[in-house]
């Protein structure tokens, strides 16, 4: 990895190799293009690094890059792309946004491409439809209570460990991270969070074996592949979920069967 | 002629108002619901919510966002809490302590009756929220746990780690994807609201442009909802989301609805601090470290030591200095206000805008395990922007634009000067006068979503003769056409100035005249140049790529097209507002130690402002505030 530097130390300049894949649309074939990139400060994030070269392009009179991005804080999950082979970039447990150019080198050349999967087909460029992770979230990823009538929130207590666990897998952003890692494209991950959050407090009990099997199905349907336990998904997880949350779905699962 | 403003406030002792609001509203009977049709744009707290309990009231809901999915929206990342009067700590709160806070904390800027209802409802909220699974932080012995926010001498706030903001936007989103599933909501993601679509005096529909194909379309309906949020990038550079905008409520302000106090914006004290020209956003550290965090710079101006080498008595911990009782713990407004005074007198750290937020004490006092219990990823937040270790070195914070109290104009029920339109969560102006306290967007988002408008909507629609509407009346065919030709235009000027350029220039002149500190000076030339640039970005805009296509450039033109007019009204209001109150600080306006001097006999009312025709050429309106339950006294957290 290149050099650490403080932001308030001095910031260094960067000149880059940048490989990216453009796609046009969903309809059309990509391929990777090259760009140059010079005078990039070891302070700015990978996506201002995009703006930068975006910037550039346009007045250039060329087609800018697109690509997914919101909060910039690490927190919403719309941004991601594969830099280097890895989802989100090599940093560990860091989205995209909040991955900094100090963590490249002078000179090095930087691939970046889009999330691949059957079920995320390319927008544009880096950008990818993820709306398959909405159907799995509507086919159960919730407790069917309306609003009004709740008891009171001190009525149920619930030891801080599991609501601890809860908050562990509630903590997923759903990028879609673990499924372009996965040689599977397999969602498991990111159901596991869902199911697992919810069974680890009393006000999923209810519904917690229609929910494992609905989810299941509806990840089956989409397109996405199996859990082989190779693990990369925990590897590039910008939320750090875990895999034992996906050792609990299939015992959620298989329990629901039964 | 200026137009008489009906806030529509129920009579009777504030404690009862709601109830008997609730009483006296009209009702839609449940087979008939399914015959009303209701549009939400935006999909926050604020519309997930509202759009979840509409859907499983029966209501006909068509939802839209422009992220790919409504888990994105910006709600996501209020990291601290939610207040709710709950008392759960015995430690003195109430329903009217929590209205009280908010309407003082506001600088007697908002509106009573408003304000008590959001007290009321807000223990409701953290009951709902914990129904759906959202994993509240909790004590050993299972109850919920509290912290305590600025503004407040009581612990009233519900959080969830730091992601506060995320467990209860995940929580209005399960229950809108349940909706969704039970088809009572039609989702529109990637659907960018262009146009608000107004028939015979009436909201009745919105014109959206689908962002992955180009594509223009109408979508008609008896109410429309808008819950997108607030304005805070008109600075450019804010705490907000890269994609969040005032396009959707700017274009119903042109399309009659009122605009009120553009000019009430939040800068949030405790952000890392500006670094280069490059930079696209500012980063929060919610205001939760403060419960543990001391602020302080050096005692003598230009003090290059670093932090472990200036002894403790060379230190001044200004806050608690200067504000004994709330200490580190004063309202936003003035905990900002003040870091800036250390800075301009030469006393900031780093680059000279920074002050210190000091953990020390507290690692001390606790153990690092239990400060990174508490604030765990936060802090590693900070270390991965700035590559500095805040478990050992003080973190650098200063202000930053991070919410705005302005918004469109409502009355009671939440509804706009046009019939039909609601305007819920930031985008509207109602709750939080001149500055909001801690903790009170989420409260406000999810208040207005789940506990106001569904029994103030029913109100409308049971009580008002709707006509039938579709969208192919002729309002649609020309609401559709100024869309057209408006993206058209942003593509046609084919000049040499990239649509990020312009937001930049337009963010500084922002910052520099309508920031923190703002004089009559700075805002007459603010209101000169904003014009000036609006003018220069029509004739020299580059906007690259085509209409029917994902266009990311042409997203943002637009936007900023709508910043550069909405600018000008902001820096229009602050010239007028001759007064301080809360976020807003006239530099003319300041008591002896230079804390905000509010003028209540000219200025105790809401400014709202009326399209005419012609940026600029707004007509304000007023509401007179009526103030039967609190004594307006000069802030003090003394």
């Amino acid at each position: 990895m290149g050099s650490v530097v403080t932001s308030n130390g001095h910031s260094k300049m960067l000149n880059l190799t940048l490989q990216i894949w453009r796609q046009k649309n969903a309809n059309t074939k990509g391929r990777m293009e090259e760009y140059k990139l010079k005078g990039v400060s070891t302070d700015m994030s990978f996506l201002e690094m995009l703006d930068m070269l975006n910037e550039q392009l346009v007045k250039e009179g060329k087609d800018p890059v697109a690509f997914d991005h919101d909060c910039r804080e690490g927190i919403c999950g719309m941004c991601g792309a594969v830099v280097n082979g890895y989802p989100h970039g090599p940093d560990e447990a860091t989205t995209l946004c909040q991955t900094h150019m100090r963590s490249f080198s002078d000179g090095e050349t930087i691939t970046i491409e889009p999330w691949r999967a059957k079920a995320f087909p390319v927008i544009k460029d880096l950008a990818v439809n993820r709306s398959s992770f909405e159907r799995i979230m509507e086919s159960g990823g919730y407790v069917s209570i309306g609003t009004g009538g709740a008891p009171d929130g001190n009525a149920i207590p619930i030891p801080k460990e599991a609501a601890d666990k809860a908050m562990d897998a509630a903590q997923c952003i759903g990028c879609g991270a673990c499924v372009a890692s996965c040689p599977n494209a397999s969602a498991m991950l990111f159901v596991s969070a869902k199911v697992s959050h919810l069974a680890h407090l009393p006000q999923g009990q209810v519904e917690r074996r229609d929910r494992v099997r609905n989810m299941v199905r509806a990840m089956d349907e989409l397109g996405f592949g199996n859990c082989t336990n190779h693990g990369e998904c925990e590897a590039v997880c910008p939320k750090e979920i875990k895999m034992e949350n996906i050792a609990l779905l299939n015992r959620e699962y298989f329990k629901a069967l039964v | 002629m200026a137009t008489v403003l009906d806030s529509k406030v129920p009579s009777g002792p504030l404690g009862e108002k709601w109830e008997k609001h609730k009483f006296e509203s009209k009702l839609v009977n449940p087979a008939n619901r399914r015959k009303f049709s209701v549009i939400v744009v935006g999909t926050g707290l604020a519309g997930a919510s509202a759009a979840a309990s509409l859907g499983d009231m029966g209501y006909k809901v068509k939802a839209f966002c422009f992220q790919d999915s409504p888990r994105r929206a910006h709600s996501i990342a209020a990291q601290g809490g939610i207040n709710a009067a709950k008392n759960y700590r015995n430690d003195g709160d109430s329903i009217y302590r929590l209205f009280y806070d908010t309407i003082k904390g506001g600088d007697y800027r908002a509106r009573e009756a408003n304000v008590h209802r959001l007290a009321q409802v807000s223990v409701n909220i953290i009951d709902q929220c914990v129904a759906q699974g959202v994993p509240f932080a909790r004590e050993y012995g299972g109850l919920l746990d509290n912290r305590s926010f600025g503004g407040a001498q009581v612990s009233r706030t519900f959080y969830a780690r730091g992601q506060t903001g995320q467990q209860l936007l995940l929580g209005a989103y399960s229950a809108l994807t349940r909706q969704i599933h039970l088809k009572n909501v039609e989702m529109h993601t990637r659907s960018e609201m262009l146009d608000l679509v107004v028939v015979n005096g009436k909201a009745r529909g919105i014109i959206t442009r689908d962002l992955t194909t180009g594509k223009v379309e109408r979508h008609s309906a008896d109410a429309v909802l808008l819950c997108t949020g607030g304005y805070g990038n008109v600075f450019f550079l804010s705490t907000n989301a890269q994609g969040c905008n005032v396009t959707a409520t700017w274009r119903a302000h042109r399309k009659g609805a009122f605009m009120a106090n553009p000019c009430y914006t939040q800068i949030h004290p405790t952000c890392i601090p500006v670094h280069g020209e490059d930079q696209s956003k500012l980063t929060l550290m919610s205001e939760s470290l403060r419960n543990d965090g001391r602020v302080w710079v050096p005692l003598k101006a230009d003090d290059k030591r670093a932090a472990v080498d200036i002894p403790e008595a060379e230190r001044d911990y200004f806050l608690e200095r200067k504000y004994p009782a709330f200490g580190n713990l004063v309202p936003r407004d003035i905990a900002s206000r003040n870091a800036k005074e250390v800075c301009d007198e030469g006393r900031g750290v780093g680059e000279g805008q920074a002050v210190y937020l000091d953990f020390a004490a507290s690692i001390k006092r606790v153990g690092e395990d239990v400060i990174r219990d508490r604030y765990g990823n936060l802090f590693d937040m900070y270390a991965k922007i700035t590559a500095e270790n805040p478990y050992k070195t003080p973190m650098q914070i200063y202000p930053a634009v991070h919410y705005t109290m302005g918004g469109l104009w409502v009355d009671y029920n939440l509804q706009s000067t046009i019939p039909g339109l609601f305007v819920l969560g930031e985008a509207n102006f109602s709750d939080h006068g001149a500055n909001r306290l801690g903790a009170s967007a989420l409260m406000q988002g999810l208040a207005d979503g789940y506990f106001v408008v569904p029994y103030t909507l029913g109100n409308y629609l049971g009580g008002t003769k709707l006509d039938p509407v579709d969208a192919n009346a002729p309002e649609f065919a020309a609401a559709e056409n100024d869309v057209n030709e408006r993206v058209n235009k942003l593509l046609s000027v084919n000049g040499n100035k990239t649509p990020l350029q312009f937001h930049k220039e337009l963010g500084k002149i922002m910052w520099n005249e309508c920031g923190m500190a703002r004089s009559k000076e700075g805002l007459e030339k603010a209101l000169k140049v904003i014009p000036a640039l609006r003018e220069e970005f029509w004739s020299t805009v580059k906007v690259s790529g085509e209409a029917g296509e994902f266009n990311q450039q042409l997203e943002r033109a637009g936007r900023v097209a709508d910043f550069l007019e909405f600018g000008e009204l902001f820096a229009k209001d602050a010239l007028i507002r001759e007064e301080s109150c809360g976020g807003h600080f006239r530099t003319e306006h300041q008591t002896e130690e230079g804390e905000a001097k509010r003028d209540d006999e000219n200025f105790a009312h809401v400014a709202a402002y009326e399209w005419t025709g012609k940026s600029g050429e707004q007509i304000r309106n007023v509401e007179q505030l009526v103030f039967e339950n609190v004594k307006l006294t000069q802030r003090s957290y003394k």
